[in-house]
């Protein structure tokens, strides 16, 4: 064969020899990386505590199981899909949208398209077609008018 | 002795206040003032037996007196003088009576006005206010006494009773337990006080409603009389909210200010429908409009309150902010089945005698766009308050626990708030009455296109977030309104008056004191929004292990870890302070000291963060981990918080825009003059 | 501009009354939102399942890799001890469970203990430390300490031969004396006439 041929073949041979030692080379999970995880997580123990900020012992081992898996190479979804089985779903900060729990996203948007809807009825019964009447067509003479007008306004001096 | 003597006192005031709502209450149905006016003498006397009372805790509080079992759970030896005051509020018990103290005071205040024109609101305000008193104070004497002492039996068991019991000795413990360190800072000392002030204060526009219902008025009497006490409810709640923000921030050491919590959710409630009564009432007040639809929103706030202070007490959810498990969950509960099913059936009673005065002229009417706010705050309420009660559905239900944290709501509720800015800066420019989107169209078209221009500079300037952008464009555009409103007011006037243009200004807000101390209120509420964009969006953070000498960047910032030292301090804590040095593209800005104090007391330890606040960022610097010093170094957790410091600014714009809305109007008190020949031809 | 147009009188008739279904909808909103408070409470206040109770059933998966099922040691006393590694008053009774069983796996009594919310590492660790040999296993998903509404480590449940609850510990055991008493009283309680 042409020695380009060869040439390529060495480096792809290379590429695929060393590609996995670069990755073991990555070194330790930083802290930020363990955060970022630890960060979507709740402490199962302490109520509504992200795991990153909670200062407990436990959160510090949680933390580090956190860092273990990822030097094992875990994604970050096997990682909180581990805590979930080993703690409960209350690690999630939100239901996981299984059963019950799609409750939670379909009511908000449900009682708000109702709310809207009542106020567009209330809108309409409300509204006078055609611009407002000053004073409506009846049979009322004049002078109750005034009396009426004057006695709710001396009732609402302030 | 001086203990009994002081649950004897609250006893009594109990008694008071319950015969003051039965009085009343008597008085009222059957027309017989001399109950009414016996009734109001004996709210009178609760407050200042109330005050006595709490005096006489206050000085169990800080004289030291740990046989009683309140002040040896919140106080220490260590303790200076003016937390020992604050530890008033830091319990259960004590916190109870605060409450308690403070409707006293409401009510009293509340009722030192004339009533010649109102008599016949008297009775129900008294039972309302008296009920609401009565309740605490039972929960109070019957549960939660802060004047219990203890008692040692002969087996060395510790009863705590308000007399000795046969066959124990007194038990004077050497020193108390100490406030939870986490109640010590400054925040958290001015936080609850605020946050009552706010809950109880709307129990008075409540009051009112609730006597405008019985006795059948249509008219916007009670709106009125109460205009200045949700004024202030609002902004004591506004700012016990924001202090609670600022308390979270500095000392439960995460780098934020609002979790998401239960607990705070539930303080949020309130808020959240307080704020649009706050707006709708004034439709009612100019159009006679939406009165069923104030007195839901009343209703929904008081009843609110009082949801929100059981779900704090009464163990239903733990954490951080909440009391200690008690017994006065069911009491609580009880109360809150009561007066939800009273309030509404009162209003289901008399909904046909509560017709709207107007009709709705136009869709784009100032009446509709309240509406449409009052629409879009009723869904994020409906959000928060399912979001709180979910959880405990999904236990009771499926026995799963989960949590509904931040994702769940930020989601649910950044659109609506963001539709929010838009009406803040729409609305006033709106008309009442006839109104048309071309009308709309014209008065905003400046103030638009100033906003734009603001868009466009922060694209320019290199923005790409599409929620920020949108969030700063809205509140630009607000700013864009009110700024036009106020230069258009002051042009009018100078046109007129010839005032220079700052004379103008104030002579202006003078004038119209609601609408212009209102538009302040929102430029507040703008600050806010620009201060919680910068925090939310942009922070950045990083953590590291430094050795001496090592440094820690993130963005411009560069922190290098200076030292060290550990040591015990006189109030009964083991300090470990680091010294971190800061620089900034280079140049030094100076030093900040995270520390962590231990409290050997309580075993618990709090995480201060050495913080670099300027009006354009903020640098939080924790120290976390310190054990391994010796070995590795400490570890330190910074973070980068853009323009948070607007929020705090936008809670002093506050006090000033509602200073402004409330201070009397000196046409009102020309207005008061009686009109004696007007007055003759209608009682003729 | 003004901002208050005339106000006109308003002679129209009365409103309709409010709407059968609006005032449904709204005390069943009520009716709904007490039912919700009012089980939150009771279960808030309900605390651990109490002496008498008929133990809760479970499945623990020991970090063996073995699987118990409670209802398979019906007929035993059963001390179930809820634990874990980085509660400190836990380690004060470790020991002493560790005795109580020795002294008791021949005469019928079975030990299980589990591990609340913990790692497994520092678990394996922790049973290391104090040489504990009976059966042990994760709380996975918490399962097992809801069910016996625990509100926190060490707690000890300890089940008669008939499967109801004869004796409970909330803390952490303070000799072996007192667990050996707590035993006696399920095996007594269990026997006829007893």
């Amino acid at each position: 064969m042409r020695p380009g041929v060869w040439i390529a073949l060495a480096v792809w041979v290379l590429t695929l020899v060393l590609a996995p030692a670069a990755f073991a080379q990555e070194g330790p999970p930083t802290d930020d990386q363990v955060n970022a995880i630890a960060k979507q997580l709740y402490c199962p123990v302490c109520e509504n505590v992200p795991l990153d900020v909670c200062p407990t012992q436990a959160c510090q081992q949680w933390r580090d199981t956190i860092r273990e898996k990822l030097t094992a190479g875990w994604t970050e979804d096997q990682i909180t899909q581990y805590f979930v089985d080993q703690y409960g779903a209350r690690v999630l900060a939100t239901p996981p949208a299984t059963g019950l729990n799609w409750l939670v996203y379909l009511l908000p948007p449900l009682a708000f398209a109702g709310g809207a809807y009542l106020l567009v009825r209330a809108l309409r019964a409300w509204r006078t077609p055609g611009g407002s009447k000053v004073a409506e067509a009846g049979p009322a003479p004049t002078e109750d008018r005034y009396v009426e007008q004057l006695e709710r306004e001396l009732r609402e001096r302030t | 002795m001086i203990a009994q003597v002081g649950f004897f006192i609250i006893l009594l005031s109990f008694g008071l206040s319950l015969y003051g709502a039965a009085a009343a209450g008597y008085g009222g149905w059957r027309g017989r003032p001399a109950f009414v006016e016996s009734a109001r003498h004996a709210m009178l006397l609760t407050f200042p037996l109330l005050s006595l009372g709490a005096l006489t805790l206050i000085y169990l509080l800080v004289s030291g007196s740990f046989q009683v079992e309140y002040v040896a759970s919140v106080t220490s030896r260590a303790m200076p003088i003016y937390l020992r005051v604050t530890a008033l509020w830091g319990g259960q018990a004590g916190s109870l009576l605060f409450w308690s103290w403070l409707m006293a005071a409401f009510a009293t205040a509340a009722s030192a006005r004339r009533w010649d024109r109102d008599r016949e609101l008297l009775p129900w305000v008294i039972l309302v206010t008296m009920g609401t008193l009565a309740f605490f104070l039972s929960l109070v004497v019957l549960f939660e006494n802060p004047f219990l002492r203890l008692w040692q039996t002969a087996d060395g068991q510790q009863i705590a009773a308000l007399f000795q019991p046969r066959g124990t000795a007194p038990l004077v413990p050497f020193d108390g337990n100490g406030l939870n360190p986490l109640l010590r800072h400054p925040g958290m000392i001015i936080h609850p006080p605020m946050l009552y002030l706010g809950f109880v204060a709307f129990v008075i526009p409540f009051a009112f409603a609730i006597a405008a219902l019985v006795t059948r008025r249509s008219d916007d009497r009670w709106i009125r009389i109460t205009r200045r006490w949700t004024l202030f409810a609002w902004l004591f709640l506004s700012l016990g909210l924001i202090l609670g923000m600022r308390w979270a921030y500095d000392v439960l050491g995460w780098g934020g200010y609002w979790g998401w919590d239960p607990v705070e959710v539930a303080a949020l409630l309130p808020w959240l429908v307080g704020t649009p009564f706050l707006h709708s009432v004034i439709v009612q007040e100019k159009r006679g409009m939406l009165k069923q639809w104030n007195m839901v929103l009343i209703i929904l706030t008081y009843s609110s309150v009082i949801l929100a202070t059981f779900l704090t007490r009464s163990g239903v959810f733990s954490s951080v902010h909440a009391f200690a498990q008690s017994a006065i969950g069911p009491m609580f509960f009880a109360f809150i089945g009561l007066t939800f099913a009273a309030s509404m059936g009162l209003l289901i009673s008399r909904w046909t005698d509560l017709h709207s005065e107007n009709k709705l002229d136009s869709m784009f009417s100032r009446e509709a766009l309240f509406l449409l706010q009052n629409l879009i705050f009723m869904g994020i309420y409906i959000v928060c308050l399912w979001g709180i009660l979910f959880p405990l559905i999904s236990e009771l239900f499926t026995g799963q626990k989960v949590t509904v944290g931040p994702p769940f709501y930020e989601r649910a509720t950044g659109p609506l708030w963001g539709v929010l800015l838009l009406l803040m800066g729409v609305a006033p420019l709106s008309v009442y009455g006839r109104a048309s989107w071309q009308r709309l169209g014209t008065a905003l078209w400046k103030p638009a296109a100033a906003s734009l221009v603001l868009l466009a500079a922060l694209l320019i300037g290199g923005m790409r977030n599409p929620a920020a952008l949108l969030g700063c464009w809205l509140g630009g555009l607000v700013l864009a309104v009110t700024a036009y409103e106020f230069w258009r007011g002051a042009r009018a006037r100078h046109q007129r008056h010839g005032e220079n243009f700052f004379l103008a200004l104030a002579r202006l807000a003078a004038r119209n004191r609601r609408r212009y101390g209102g538009y302040i209120i929102h430029v507040g509420v703008v600050l806010m929004a620009i201060g919680i964009i910068g925090i939310e969006i942009f922070q950045t953070e990083t953590q590291g292990q430094l050795a001496l000498g090592e440094q820690l960047t993130l963005g411009r910032y560069v922190v290098t870890y200076d030292g060290l030292t550990q040591f015990d301090t006189p109030d009964d804590r083991n300090v470990a302070r680091a010294v971190v040095s800061v620089y900034r593209d280079g140049r030094r800005l100076g030093e900040l000291y995270p520390r962590r104090d231990f409290y050997y007391a309580s075993q618990q330890s709090m995480t201060i963060p050495g913080v670099r606040s300027s009006l354009e960022d903020d640098l939080y610097i924790l120290l976390v981990d310190w054990e391994q010093i010796a070995q590795q170094g400490a570890t330190f957790k910074i973070y980068h918080n853009p323009l948070v410091n607007y929020v705090w600014l936008g809670g002093l714009v506050f006090i000033f825009g509602t200073l402004v809305a409330a201070w009397p109007e000196r046409e009102q008190e020309r207005m008061r003059q009686p009109v004696p020949a007007r007055a003759a031809l209608v009682e003729a | 501009m003004p901002e208050t147009p005339p106000v006109p009188v308003n002679t129209e008739q009365a409103p309709p009354r409010p709407r059968r279904w609006g005032v449904i909808l709204v005390w069943g909103l009520l009716l709904g939102l007490l039912a919700i408070l009012g089980l939150g409470l009771i279960r808030s206040q309900q605390g651990p399942v109490g002496v008498g109770a008929m133990v809760p059933d479970f499945t623990l998966t020991t970090f063996d890799g073995g699987t118990i099922d409670i209802r398979e040691l019906r007929g035993q006393v059963v001390v179930i001890n809820f634990w874990a590694s980085w509660c400190k008053p836990c380690e004060q009774e470790a020991a002493e469970l560790e005795q109580a069983y020795q002294q008791y796996k021949d005469q019928g009594v079975a030990f299980l203990g589990v591990d609340y919310v913990d790692t497994d590492r520092e678990a394996m660790a922790y049973l290391e430390k104090f040489g504990i040999t009976y059966p042990n296993g994760p709380d996975l998903g918490t399962r097992i300490s809801q069910a016996f509404r625990i509100r926190g480590v060490p707690e000890t449940y300890i089940v008669g031969p008939d499967g109801q609850l004869a004796a409970i510990k909330i803390g952490p055991y303070q000799s072996l004396e007192e667990i050996v008493r707590q035993i006696e009283t399920a095996r007594a309680a269990g026997s006829p006439g007893g």
